[in-house]
């Protein structure tokens, strides 16, 4: 993507103070941007970290204590937090697969010729410039138990006997939200998954098809093959943003009924912001963190070796 | 896929149809949440939503007793605040990543990259602590600064994609001609790479337009933007489901008619690292 050769053949030519103002310049040019996301993303999370090894409980001002790893030790025994992971663990082991197949199949029509295209394009998009609040407020009233369009819609199709309470209900809550989430975000799949598609040469399925393979067998030995690295990267920047965002959780069902539909970062704000505990509840954010790295680490290896 | 040109009647069967269906799945409850905003909240729960009997009332209302206006310009602040923030910082550092080779280059990319997936729980609550010390809580400062977490590594990341696009030899000419390296940037690259810029710019307004918790930890009574507005109105009203969802359709408006502006070119920025990784 960028090459050397230029800028270091002119610094051997140039004077001492220029070559030096130019191995300066780079750092010159990127120190504000560098210097702002210090102050404002580094420092706090370092002071994450640790206020996660004190006991500080926010309308106890003054105490700040040091107590170690008593937090984590808490976090660790806590049953809330295991049923957290486990529904974090649930919630993308099916939101992102449906998300990806959804996506996938909108793709692939989307690549056929048909008149409305640019249309149905746009207009696929529109549940990702959607705030998230707006989002969970819509769903809250779809899935509402007495005038819902869910329970009319299913009720009318005689799928359902009576009309089912989907959020009030502890079984139903968290495949609620996950239908939900994944309205949300298969348009993100489509449109990455369409513009690998639309990178496979043509000149490929001409070949195949002169050979004689089948539209099936051209789909698995071409275009899976093609699309394969886009899929991947986008499973992963899914993976990570849909465990970052909790919102539409949070006001679809701020955790309930019972802890029916928390999750980790969930969990972490609600300690926070509920009982004001901020030592126990940058605990819990660090240890999701934890977890969540392991994704970016396998994110930042692929990207790594597209950038240099 | 297949190249053989398919009869209309099997495209429509095949194609058509299936579309047609993912984009009632895609619309249905935009759709459903505008009907519902246009309809009596008194016939309501009795009749349903429906188009014959279609009002205003409710769009009104919002204006009139809720202030929603206020809230509309507590999100404009925020969010134009964000788009020059995240722009002016990053226009000068995507073009050092992009022209320059120096050391510690790719560490300090990906560490921008890094911080991007950041969880925002981990964030959220130290900028709390720290807006409270600083006494910036309720103020639109410290929306713009919280936004800002996620809008400069993005533009970053973007900016940085749209200038590889522009050949180095453009500004070597300027060079030539007696431009300095910042002059080059200024006169040359920058007005090539505006249409990247304008996209990115309106990707960041859409993002911190539509924020949520942010707004809802570090805002307030003075500064609430229009997406805790939206929320708020389940707890001081009962919850009426018309006033409910005409303040939905008024949030995602500016930020749906942006997005479907931008879309193209957005969206081909957003991929070409991914489909070239």
């Amino acid at each position: 993507m960028t090459d050397a050769t230029m800028p270091h053949a002119q610094t051997q030519a140039a004077p001492p103070r220029r070559a030096l103002a130019r191995r300066v310049l780079p750092y010159a040019m990127l120190s504000p941007a560098v210097l702002v996301t210090l102050a404002i993303v580094f420092f706090p999370m370092v002071q994450t970290a640790w206020m996660s090894l004190h006991d500080y409980v926010l309308f106890r001002p003054n105490t700040f204590d040091w107590v170690g790893l008593k937090n984590f030790r808490t976090a660790l025994q806590d049953e809330v937090l295991w049923i957290s992971l486990w529904h974090t663990v649930i919630w993308m082991c099916t939101t992102i697969p449906a998300q990806l197949l959804l996506g996938l199949v909108t793709a692939l029509l989307l690549n056929q010729d048909f008149p409305w295209r640019p249309v149905a394009r746009a207009l696929i998009i529109i549940p990702w410039a959607l705030p998230s609040v707006v989002i969970a407020l819509m769903w809250v009233w779809i899935y509402d138990s007495n005038y819902g369009v869910a329970n009319e819609f299913l009720l009318r199709l005689g799928l359902i006997q009576k009309a089912i309470p989907w959020l009030a209900n502890p079984d139903t809550a968290l495949a609620a939200i996950i239908l939900t989430l994944t309205w949300q975000g298969f348009p993100f799949f489509a449109v990455m998954i369409l513009a690998g598609l639309q990178s496979i040469p043509r000149s490929y399925y001409e070949a195949a098809s002169i050979d004689g393979a089948s539209p099936w067998r051209q789909f698995w030995h071409i275009t899976l093959p093609g699309i394969s690295g886009v899929m991947v990267t986008a499973v992963l920047l899914r993976t990570i943003w849909v465990a970052n965002s909790f919102d539409v959780i949070f006001v679809m069902t701020g955790g309930g009924p019972g802890y029916a539909t928390y999750t980790l970062p969930l969990f972490a704000f609600v300690k926070a912001r509920t009982n004001l505990d901020f030592g126990y509840g940058s605990a819990i954010a660090v240890l999701f963190t934890l977890l969540l790295m392991l994704v970016v680490v396998v994110y930042l290896k692929r990207t790594g070796k597209a950038v240099s | 896929m297949a190249l053989k040109r398919r009869s209309t009647p099997r495209r429509i069967l095949t194609v058509d149809l299936p579309m047609l269906a993912i984009l009632a799945f895609t619309l249905g409850p935009y759709l459903w949440m505008f009907l519902t905003s246009i309809s009596e909240e008194s016939t309501l729960f009795t009749e349903g939503p429906s188009i014959w009997n279609a009002t205003i009332e409710n769009y009104t209302r919002l204006f009139a007793t809720v202030g929603f206006a206020d809230n509309l310009l507590d999100s404009l602040i925020v969010a134009s605040g964000t788009v020059v923030v995240g722009l002016s910082l990053s226009v000068t550092a995507a073009y050092a990543f992009s022209r320059f080779n120096f050391r510690g280059k790719r560490i300090l990319m990906l560490q921008f990259l890094l911080i991007n997936m950041f969880p925002l729980v981990l964030l959220i609550l130290p900028l709390f602590v720290l807006m409270r010390v600083l006494g910036l809580l309720d103020t639109h400062l410290a929306l713009i600064i919280a936004n800002s977490t996620v809008a400069i590594p993005f533009s970053i990341w973007m900016m940085v994609s749209y200038m590889n696009g522009i050949p180095r030899s453009l500004d070597e000419a300027a060079m030539t001609d007696g431009c300095t390296r910042m002059q080059a940037l200024r006169r040359v690259v920058l007005p090539l790479c505006l249409p990247g810029i304008i996209a990115t710019g309106i990707y960041i307004f859409i993002t911190s337009w539509n924020e949520y918790l942010y707004a809802l930890t570090l805002g307030g009574r003075n500064v609430r933007t229009i997406t805790v507005a939206v929320q708020t109105l389940i707890g001081e009203y009962e919850v009426q489901w018309g006033l409910l969802t005409a303040g939905g359709i008024v949030g995602a408006l500016p930020a749906t008619v942006l997005f479907l502006a931008v879309q193209k070119r957005l969206i081909s920025g957003l991929t070409q690292g991914a489909v070239k990784g």
